[in-house]
């Protein structure tokens, strides 16, 4: 096997030091230990990550349901029936307008308080800002099912610490009240709890951005006279972007992903499933419904989109990356 | 943590507003930390106090009534050791599967290996939720031939989660493995060493930082996982990981919340200990993978 001299750049990521480093050796059996090192992950990969991709658009053009998956009646191809079901269930739009809107509304959370946080956070002392650090890792690390049952224990109908406090500052519309009864009551519950977890990977990145920019290049700016205000716009905003569009992107493929939170704080998507969002939707469809097709049409879409997605991601972090 | 003092210019550190913006940030801290704080008081209290309509933030009698009926009445010690089964056996297996991959895609030079950095990288965008159906199916396969990698198993959890954790575990051990300069290798085999010698002897101690990051990203994704353990742990209830153990705690009858919150704080404090190592890493790790 002769070593492979010539496409060497993979592009995505400015640091690939070996990938620009001139190949100093070429060695013998080189093609035949990597197979052997290789082989493991290839392995694990192929099977449970390529082989289920496949699958999975697969299972979405037939009609499968449980008698196809106990192996009681033949499989029927449908092609794009299940699609063409989906598109036609104003169902399917609900749920796909809601989990827009709910990732929306999060990641537009997590930014604001993200970035609120880190400009307040490079203006206080040491200590103040270490206290914020530490709540803000507490809250990152917490699983997402340890912080949505905590978060419906405040949010309690009967033993809720909120629900006493409103009623105790003078609220008695809140005796009793029910915060996951209502559906947009009951998204916003939700929302919190992910802007909670999630903020704080703002709040990280955007304070490293912050940090990174060179006190000479402020003092330049002060010094020919620019406004406090200038100077956030036309310097120090246009040196956060790059991070800025980072951190708006993970936060959106996590958002627009999210399940645990949905499940365990409405009980599985809500009263009627009025608080579906898609990856909860597909589930239910399939294991639920044992409308698995169906489930994996739903599961194809989400894949789409998140694809779509992460294309923009990879091409803003590319643009950056050759800009600095 | 260390947060070096900011760069920012005097002028603006000197602002009359800074008491009140330091104010500002030590309320916020506690209003973020509240909801752990709620979390961990409630599971030392004592359940009278819980199931109250008028419950306060401290107690005087902190007691262990909550710990003791979720590892007594049910059972959750061994849903826990599952959980730290599941986690650990994914980071071992994913720590030398994804070193071995690493060091192949950064010492050998071999035809498509360009091709497959590309799909490594396009893995790492797969969203691994979308394939939970056909997952299911698979390990419903896998069963009929191997019981332990099936359904209602530990071991398929290891098998999904080993499959997620690798690309990204292999990405980042790539760096870390082309940080070591080559003239380390061709001193090594001057002196005699052979090239598996050198993986083992030289090159794996010298990547360990990178491994430990790499291995406690791997647990945490194995240990908070919810959606897989919710669906291919289907009836054998004794095989439960932690999360699905802590729903069991909500009851139609009404929520045993002194467990729900004894249960979460278990869960979280490994999470949390494991997040203080690596805070620096993952802090380095997304500023350098902006800043190249």
């Amino acid at each position: 096997m002769t070593a492979d001299t010539t496409t060497r750049r993979v592009g995505v990521e400015p640091t690939a030091p070996d990938d620009t480093a001139p190949p100093t050796r070429k060695r013998r059996g080189d093609g035949r230990s990597a197979l052997f090192y290789l082989a493991p992950s290839a392995l694990v990969l192929v099977g449970v990550m390529g082989y289920p991709l496949y699958q999975l658009v697969q299972l979405s053009l037939y009609d499968y349901g449980q008698a196809q998956a106990s192996g009681g009646a033949p499989l029927e191809f449908l092609g794009w029936g299940n699609y063409a079901t989906l598109l036609g269930d104003g169902r399917f739009w609900t749920v796909l307008v809601q989990t827009c809107a709910f990732a929306g509304v999060c990641v537009l959370g997590s930014l604001a308080v993200g970035i609120g946080l880190a400009v307040l956070a490079g203006r206080v002392r040491t200590l103040p800002r270490m206290l914020l650090f530490l709540a803000a890792l507490g809250a990152w690390a917490t699983p997402a099912v340890a912080g949505s049952t905590v978060w419906l224990f405040l949010f309690d109908q009967d033993f809720g610490l909120v629900n006493e406090v409103l009623v105790g500052i003078g609220l008695h519309g809140f005796e009793g009240f029910s915060w996951t009864y209502d559906r947009y009551v009951a998204f916003g519950l939700v929302a919190g709890e992910v802007i909670w977890c999630s903020f704080p990977f703002v709040l990280v990145t955007m304070y490293a951005g912050i940090k990174a920019i060179p006190g000479e290049v402020l003092e330049a700016a002060s010094l020919d006279g620019a406004s406090t205000w200038r100077t956030a716009r036309e310097v120090i905003m246009p040196m956060l972007r790059p991070l800025l569009v980072i951190a708006t992107i993970q936060s959106i493929i996590w958002d627009f992903k999210i399940f645990t939170q949905i499940y365990v704080m409405t009980d599985g998507g809500g009263i009627a499933g009025q608080n579906l969002v898609l990856n909860v939707y597909a589930y239910q469809e399939a294991f639920a419904g044992s409308n698995y097709g169906l489930g994996s049409a739903i599961g194809v879409v989400m894949t789409i989109l998140l694809l779509i997605i992460t294309a923009i991601y990879l091409r803003a972090q590319r643009a950056t990356g050759e800009r600095t | 943590m260390s947060i070096p003092a900011t760069r920012l210019p005097r002028r603006f550190l000197r602002r009359p507003g800074r008491t009140l913006a330091e104010i500002t940030t030590v309320l916020v801290a506690a209003a973020v930390a509240f909801p752990l704080y709620w979390m961990v008081l409630t599971a030392f209290k004592p359940r009278g106090q819980i199931q109250s309509s008028d419950p306060r933030p401290w107690t005087s009698t902190p007691t262990l009534e909550n710990f003791r009926q979720v590892f007594t009445a049910d059972d959750f010690g061994r849903y826990f050791l599952n959980s730290v089964v599941v986690a650990t056996a994914v980071v071992l297996l994913s720590l030398l599967v994804s070193f071995l991959a690493a060091v192949a895609l950064t010492r050998f030079r071999f035809r498509g290996r360009t091709v497959l950095l590309v799909m490594i990288l396009i893995a790492q965008m797969v969203p691994v939720e979308a394939l939970t159906i056909p997952l299911f199916f698979l390990m419903r396969s896998v069963g009929s031939a191997v019981p332990q990698f099936g359904l209602n198993h530990l071991g398929s959890l290891v098998l999904v989660h080993l499959a997620f954790s690798l690309p990204f575990a292999i990405w980042m051990l790539r760096g870390f493995v082309a940080a070591v300069p080559e003239e380390l290798e061709e001193a090594a085999t001057l002196d005699g060493a052979g090239r598996v010698r050198f993986t083992w002897q030289v090159l794996f101690p010298l990547v360990a930082p990178g491994l430990v990051a790499m291995s406690v990203l791997s647990f945490i994704h194995a240990w908070n996982d919810f959606l897989f353990a919710k669906t291919f742990i289907i009836s054998a209830t004794q095989n439960q990981t932690l999360p699905l153990a802590i729903l069991t705690f909500f009851k139609p009858t009404g929520n045993d919340w002194g467990a729900i919150m004894a249960g979460s704080t278990l869960m979280t404090i490994p999470v949390l200990v494991f997040f203080v190592l690596v805070q620096r890493h993952l802090i380095s790790g997304i500023a350098g993978a902006v800043k190249g």
